[in-house]
């Protein structure tokens, strides 16, 4: 089993939601991704979700496409992803790491030395962007074989007839898109997450975490008074952009993530 | 080769969940796939309809221009001195390429799905102009991606697809081309999957584009294989076709996928050369991954990031290649070949001077590996070429390389 079931659950037992923050390895660079990563349990994250840069990713909003970017630039590729899981573990074998990305990488290093390698490394999960149900047994079966939960994202669009479609193989926790739309670009609200989570507990007792469309300590909260988890990406690759080359870059996306940290945390005593 | 040219037909793909072989598929977002699946099933069924098929004919003959004319080459075919060459002559449709062909089948089906509001993107602009051209026809809105790049060297059709009412957006992530346009179209539709509908312009995408946009294209073959038999009694010994994502490609070749005795070669754009590494030929210097939602051939590097194409062509200018194709390379029934920009600038004024025809750079492309294959053929050979886009768009390009100041 990976991290992410024991994390939940200890997170139940508190009654309280978790924070996911997302950055993309390697932006700005190597060193100063490897001090976020270093930095970000402390500051809050109870699981962390590492981005895979790609050159096409057709999913996400200018922000995070230009994370991607600047980590392109800096050289990262999935060996170096690795990498930095397998340093950060050395300090911390508790928190749960997720990468996210797109299949063409993974499909390059070969699926299954990449499983291999990934779970040696420490991570516990993977969300595929282009991996719909209908594609994941190009990776799904490898996965588990390593202990690795796939984690399927949920979209507003998909109706209930094919929930439980898209979540047979799924594990770990259910990642909920929470905006028709590409990451942060628009905001969710309150109302539609109170209908569409209900939706899904009632073919699923996974977990769920909300994406997407949360930016501020306030819609974290809400996302975790229905759901289990929010995570937090556009955001923080803002102020990573706003602070390129800047001493107080580290310091500036930790506070940040001390915010939303505050926002999750506070966020069932005042329900 | 029992295989290849067994009972088994060719013509067949894709299976259910939309591969070739072990390419195509739908390699898309959660948010995306229900509209995928969607868009699979309007398709299917307005296929299964015969007033579909009436009314997409009816609009064919009468709006676009078909059948398009066979033209036997005849001072081409002296100069080179080996085969009798024909050209398909698809850049008479209306907006002057095959790209009209597609287009017309699929809005005729976004209006059956009720859809409101139709993206798409473009490389050459010549797909944006024929979709520009029917959004205007039926009064449908419409917003074309388009990469930066592209909107400079293709200044003429930018400024058609504003006069037919479309909204030109430029794109300026990546190479600021045809790949980075389709990245944005698809972000497009995943914000606004409700009301509005992807007409894709080549044989790429997640399934059943690529089956789709064969089948509306197919006409183009069909066509040539019953006006060539008119012509010679028989079947082309060659049938030839550039290749960007491949959708006149696919058109032509199709038909003759059955037809083991004819020679089907795809031409890709070699740009500086398959050795300078700046091309933007797929299956010659690609290898298999997933990019815009199929498994396919592609240009990357060793860690899978997509490598940018070059290509004079903005319309071939394409690090993918439509999933058919692939497998078609992989089996071996197609060949392909590449020809590069200095190649197809000469073949593009080597055709304006012996037939009078200013051919876009795409086919020119085709018509540059015709030029060397014909020699090589007998006299009573038949080569059958797709002439799929004219030229008008890309004189300034031309003029340019020429060193003419216009």
């Amino acid at each position: 089993m990976s991290r992410i079931t024991p994390r939940f659950a200890a997170l139940k037992r508190e009654d309280r939601g978790a924070l996911i923050p997302f950055i993309e390895a390697w932006d700005p660079d190597a060193a100063t991704s490897a001090a976020l990563l270093r930095g970000l349990p402390a500051a809050g994250a109870d699981l962390i979700e590492i981005g895979i840069p790609f050159t096409d990713p057709m999913a996400d909003g200018p922000i995070v496409q230009a994370a991607g970017k600047r980590a392109l630039r800096s050289g990262v590729n999935v060996r170096h992803v690795l990498a930095m899981v397998r340093e950060f573990r050395r300090e911390d074998d508790a928190t749960p790491i997720v990468l996210m990305g797109y299949l063409n990488p993974i499909l390059s290093y070969g699926v299954e030395g990449f499983c291999t390698d990934a779970a040696a490394a420490g991570v516990d999960g993977l969300i595929m962007v282009d991996l719909p149900t209908e594609e994941a047994d190009m990776l799904v079966p490898q996965a588990a074989a390593h202990g690795i939960d796939i984690i399927r994202l949920v979209a507003p669009t998909t109706h209930d007839d094919r929930l439980p479609l898209v979540l047979q193989a799924s594990s770990g926790f259910i990642y909920y898109v929470s905006i028709i739309g590409i990451t942060g670009t628009r905001s969710t609200t309150a109302e539609h997450l109170a209908e569409a989570i209900p939706r899904i507990r009632r073919v699923s007792d996974l977990p769920i975490a909300v994406g997407f469309g949360v930016r501020s300590p306030a819609q974290a909260a809400e996302a975790v008074r229905v759901a289990d988890a929010a995570v937090v990406g556009s955001a923080l690759c803002s102020t990573i952009a706003a602070n390129v080359g800047k001493p107080e870059l580290v310091r500036s996306v930790l506070d940040q993530v001390r915010e939303l940290a505050a926002g999750v945390r506070g966020a069932r005593a005042h329900a | 080769m029992n295989q290849l040219f067994g009972s088994n037909s060719l013509r067949n793909g894709p299976d259910g969940r939309g591969r070739f072989g072990e390419f195509g598929g739908r390699f898309v977002a959660e948010t995306l796939m229900p509209l995928i699946l969607e868009v699979e099933q309007a398709y299917l069924a307005a296929r299964a309809d015969p007033s579909f098929r009436t009314e997409l004919d009816a609009y064919l003959k009468n709006y676009v221009g078909r059948p398009s004319a066979l033209w036997f080459a005849e001072r081409l075919t002296r100069h080179l001195g080996g085969a009798r060459i024909y050209f398909k002559r698809d850049e008479l449709n209306h907006t002057g390429s095959h790209k009209a062909n597609n287009c017309m089948g699929q809005i005729l089906l976004a209006k059956r799905m009720g859809k409101t509001r139709i993206i798409a993107e473009t490389g050459a602009g010549q797909h944006g102009v024929a979709t520009a051209t029917m959004c205007a026809l039926f009064g449908l809105p419409c917003t074309v991606y388009m990469g930066a790049t592209d909107v400079t060297r293709q200044a003429p059709n930018v400024f058609r697809m504003k006069l037919l009412g479309a909204e030109v957006k430029p794109v300026t992530s990546g190479a600021s081309t045809l790949k980075d346009a389709m990245n944005e179209a698809l972000r497009d539709w995943v914000a606004n999957v409700e009301d509005t509908y992807y007409l894709i312009g080549t044989v790429a995408g997640p399934h059943p584009y690529p089956m789709m946009v064969r089948d509306f294209q197919s006409v183009i073959g069909e066509e040539a294989k019953a006006q060539l038999h008119e012509a010679e009694g028989r079947l082309p010994d060659a049938a030839v076709a550039c290749i960007g994502g491949g959708s006149n490609a696919m058109g032509l070749f199709h038909p003759f996928l059955d037809d083991p005795p004819v020679r089907l070669i795809g031409v890709e754009a070699g740009g500086h050369g398959i050795e300078t590494g700046e091309h933007a030929a797929s299956l010659t210097g690609g290898r298999p991954g997933v990019l815009h939602g199929n498994r396919t051939y592609l240009l990357q590097d060793d860690d899978g990031q997509i490598i940018e194409a070059h290509s004079i062509s903005a319309g071939l200018d394409y690090p993918g290649i439509g999933p058919e194709h692939s497998w078609l390379h992989d089996i071996g029934r197609v060949e392909y070949v590449s020809a590069t920009d200095e190649e197809s600038l000469a073949a593009f004024q080597l055709c304006t001077r012996t037939e009078g025809i200013i051919p876009a750079l795409e086919p020119a492309h085709a018509l540059a590996h015709v030029t060397k294959l014909a020699p090589t053929m007998g006299k009573d050979q038949i080569i059958l070429m797709n002439l799929c886009g004219r030229g008008d768009k890309d004189i300034f390009t031309v003029a340019e390389h020429l060193g003419v100041k216009l």
